[in-house]
């Protein structure tokens, strides 16, 4: 205690000369835009870099200054005090006090608080300033403050605080002169001066808001009218009738345009791939390189990159539903089932993301503070349907069902179907969970509070920087472990050589790994060069595809016919059945497995969960194969 | 619950004690008919209602978290939308809108 309240006098620890950079710890409570000011400070300079032990949505990013130096930010958790209570303010926490490993207590502070709701957000200021380093108080959204009539002295409440401060908008960019002149400045170790009211009790929450409300009225805050259009928006997107109906449409519309959508640009992709091979192939010599390169490499990897533009724009929809505020409304209206499964409302957040990956899912399961109620969590996630299925959904969708209209032109019989294959993993979420929470992982409810942002309009920049960064972490994993897998498939499937030529695919190594699982998988309705895929897949699930793009690729006769027409050849309708349920359920991930192992600290977790969901996949993959083979 | 009590600090503690000799005091002086507690909780509230949030009856860390989120005593608190069916609900206080559920809220008594 006497750490906290008493060091708002404390002198600033020299700041070592020799350092080479300063590090400005971004905080503030959650949606106040930190990472929006992040994005806008570093902007594509930015080196996203999970630092050790910690998120990737704590972000580190450097920001040259005008003078030559830089800065380095790191974009925290958001808090709404200085409590580790949960795993993810431990880490704000750690940070601020400088007790992360390998990272040296920041330099200073910039403290982002939304301008609009000042009078509870400034509760914040009272533990930052404890901390005794330089700070900035940023308050963001101006403009939203601005048009909705509110105010605020800047000079006074800097006055009040002993700080700067600055009135922002990230999102326009507008004031951010100010807070490039306090990152300079905050180079040179400008020493803290202490606020002018004396800082309260910071454990004491009531005492840290009349103290936040003191200050905002001696700086003449004064509160903006409320939001009209986010009410007038809320009597809809909230009507007992008309929101659940919203709810549903906004599903399917993402989901038709996911698959119809993404249609033309991944044709045009498939088509520059395509052509790019054939003009490899007839530029270079016919030896065992070319082959490594257009057979082994090229169909390999592009077989993958043609899944970006689907990728992409699953994240674009995520990511205008997220700025917009739609989300918080969709998780409201999803709670009731999510009590029903008997987990918390803040599982929803994570388990909602893990539809893009179950890596930050899993992190984001560090805001949960029950325990038990976090690894339930942990081990559902997987289960829910991420971007990484999608190129492997798509492509067995494509080849095996008709596209028919539904629902008029707006909803096809293909959509449908990857609709259903998300609800298939949900149910399996929702069965583990309930099955968990009832046995081995049974807990109190711990209460569930959502904050309702006001809506926004999400803008092109911030929507357009995650779309770059999804682009990169996709190509990234496509260049190194889709591309390792395809090189060594090539090498497999290549050996042991025969009278010095490559043998036929079956007899290669690769073919007789996939001969020797073919037993195992038959039932399921798979062949041998199916079971290679899903040995490979076990890096990561869209892996398969690119391994039957290198499988094909290298036995030349169905080259010419596709990847789709390759499949329908090789599985029966209830195979197809069976790879779908298969990919549905079982935990193809390395990543997935690194995290769990991390996030619980031990291989007890993801060797549970690894067997679960492979035997669970195996079960129902058979079921499938069965009844649809015997339907059809 | 002796799971997070692990890591609360000294002065963490003091507080929660002070809040619960409080509630007793609270408690002490009001009468209502909230089942072995008395006062009325903020669900009784209809919306567009307004009342005068009193006291926080969950354990410490979740009162805690309720009153950093604006669910401070003396605040005023006005349900507004909720999810089909009536629960989970949001309530404007202190210049939010926060989404709670019933099982939650009725643990808020108002004054």
């Amino acid at each position: 205690m006497a750490e906290c309240h008493d060091s708002a006098t404390a002198t600033l620890p020299p700041l070592s000369e020799g350092r080479a950079r300063h590090i400005v710890a971004i905080v503030g409570p959650p949606n106040s835009g930190k990472s929006t000011l992040f994005n806008r400070l570093t902007g594509l300079r930015q080196k996203v870099a999970n630092f050790p032990g910690v998120t990737v949505e704590h972000r580190m990013g450097r920001m040259r200054l005008d003078v030559g130096r830089e800065v380095f930010l790191v974009d925290l958790p958001g808090v709404y005090s200085l409590e580790p209570r949960t795993e993810d303010e431990r880490v704000t926490h750690d940070v601020l006090k400088g007790q992360m490993k390998d990272l040296p207590r920041p330099d200073a502070v910039m403290l982002i608080l939304d301008s609009t709701n000042l009078g509870r957000h400034l509760a914040l200021a009272a533990p930052i300033l404890s901390l005794g380093l330089p700070t900035m108080v940023v308050l963001n959204m101006a403009d939203d403050l601005g048009r909705r009539g509110g105010k605020v002295d800047v000079a006074e409440l800097s006055r009040q605080l002993g700080t700067s401060v600055a009135l922002v908008s990230a999102t326009q960019g507008t004031g951010l002169q100010q807070v490039t002149e306090f990152l300079s400045g905050a180079t040179l170790g400008a020493k803290p001066k202490a606020p002018l009211m004396q800082l309260p009790v910071i454990q004491d929450v009531p005492k840290c808001r009349d103290w936040a409300s003191n200050v905002g009225r001696k700086s003449d805050y004064h509160a903006p009218a409320p939001p009209i259009w986010t009410r007038r928006l809320d009597a809809i997107f909230l009507h007992p009738v008309a929101g659940p109906l919203v709810f549903l449409l906004v599903v399917i519309g993402v989901f038709q345009t996911i698959f119809a959508g993404a249609r033309p640009l991944m044709d045009a992709v498939q088509d520059a791939i395509e052509a790019s091979g054939k003009w490899m192939g007839g530029a270079l010599p016919d030896n065992a390189f070319r082959s490594l390169l257009v057979d082994g490499v090229w169909s390999g990897v592009g077989s993958v990159v043609v899944f970006l533009p689907q990728i992409l724009l699953l994240f674009l929809f995520i990511g205008i539903l997220e700025d917009s505020g739609y989300l918080a409304r969709a998780a409201l209206i999803a709670d009731r089932t999510m009590a029903r499964i008997g987990l918390q409302g803040k599982s929803f957040i994570p388990l909602l993301s893990a539809y893009a990956c179950a890596v930050p899912a899993i992190m984001a399961t560090r805001t949960i503070e029950n325990k038990r109620d976090r690894i339930a969590t942990i081990l559902i996630a997987p289960f829910m349907t991420c971007s990484a299925r999608l190129p492997v959904y798509t492509l067995v969708i494509a080849a095996f069902i008709p596209e028919r209209p539904l629902l008029g032109p707006l909803f096809g019989t293909r959509a449908a179907a990857l609709l259903g294959l998300y609800v298939l993993g949900f149910l399996a979420a929702v069965l583990t969970a309930r099955m968990l929470k009832s046995t081995i992982l049974k807990s109190a409810r711990a209460p569930f509070v959502l904050e309702m942002p006001p809506y926004r309009w999400p803008t092109v920049q911030s929507i357009g920087l995650r779309l770059l960064d999804r682009s990169r972490v996709f190509l990234r994993r496509a260049g190194t472990v889709i591309l390792g897998v395809a090189v060594v498939l090539w090498v497999l499937a290549n050996l042991p050589l025969h009278n010095g030529k490559a043998p036929e695919i079956g007899h290669s190594l690769a073919g007789m790994i996939g001969h020797a699982v073919e037993p195992v998988i038959h039932p399921l309705g798979f062949n041998w060069k199916i079971g290679i895929g899903l040995i490979t897949s076990l890096a990561a699930r869209e892996v398969i595809v690119g391994t039957l793009g290198t499988i094909y690729g290298i036995e030349g006769t169905s080259q010419s016919v596709g990847l789709q027409a390759a499949l329908r050849h090789e599985l029966t309708p209830g195979g197809a059945a069976a790879l779908l349920v298969f990919f549905a359920f079982a935990m193809q991930c390395m990543s997935t497995i690194a995290v769990v192992r991390r996030e619980t600290g031990g291989w007890r977790w993801p060797a549970v969960q690894f067997g679960y969901m492979t035997v669970f996949a195996y079960t129902f993959s058979l079921l499938a194969n069965k009844l649809i083979s015997f339907l059809f | 619950m002796q799971m997070r009590g692990n890591n609360r600090s000294e002065g963490h503690r003091l507080c929660a004690d002070e809040q619960k000799s409080d509630n007793r005091h609270a408690a002490a002086h009001t009468s209502g008919s909230y089942g072995n507690h008395s006062g009325r909780p903020i669900t009784v509230l209809k919306r567009g209602e307004s009342g005068i949030l009193d006291r926080i009856e969950l354990p410490e860390p979740d009162a805690r978290r309720l009153m950093e989120m604006g669910f401070l005593p003396g605040h005023t608190i006005t349900p507004a939308h909720s999810a089909p069916g009536g629960d989970p609900r949001v309530y404007r206080v202190d210049g939010s809108e926060i989404a709670l559920r019933r099982e939650t809220a009725r643990h808020l008594l108002l004054r």
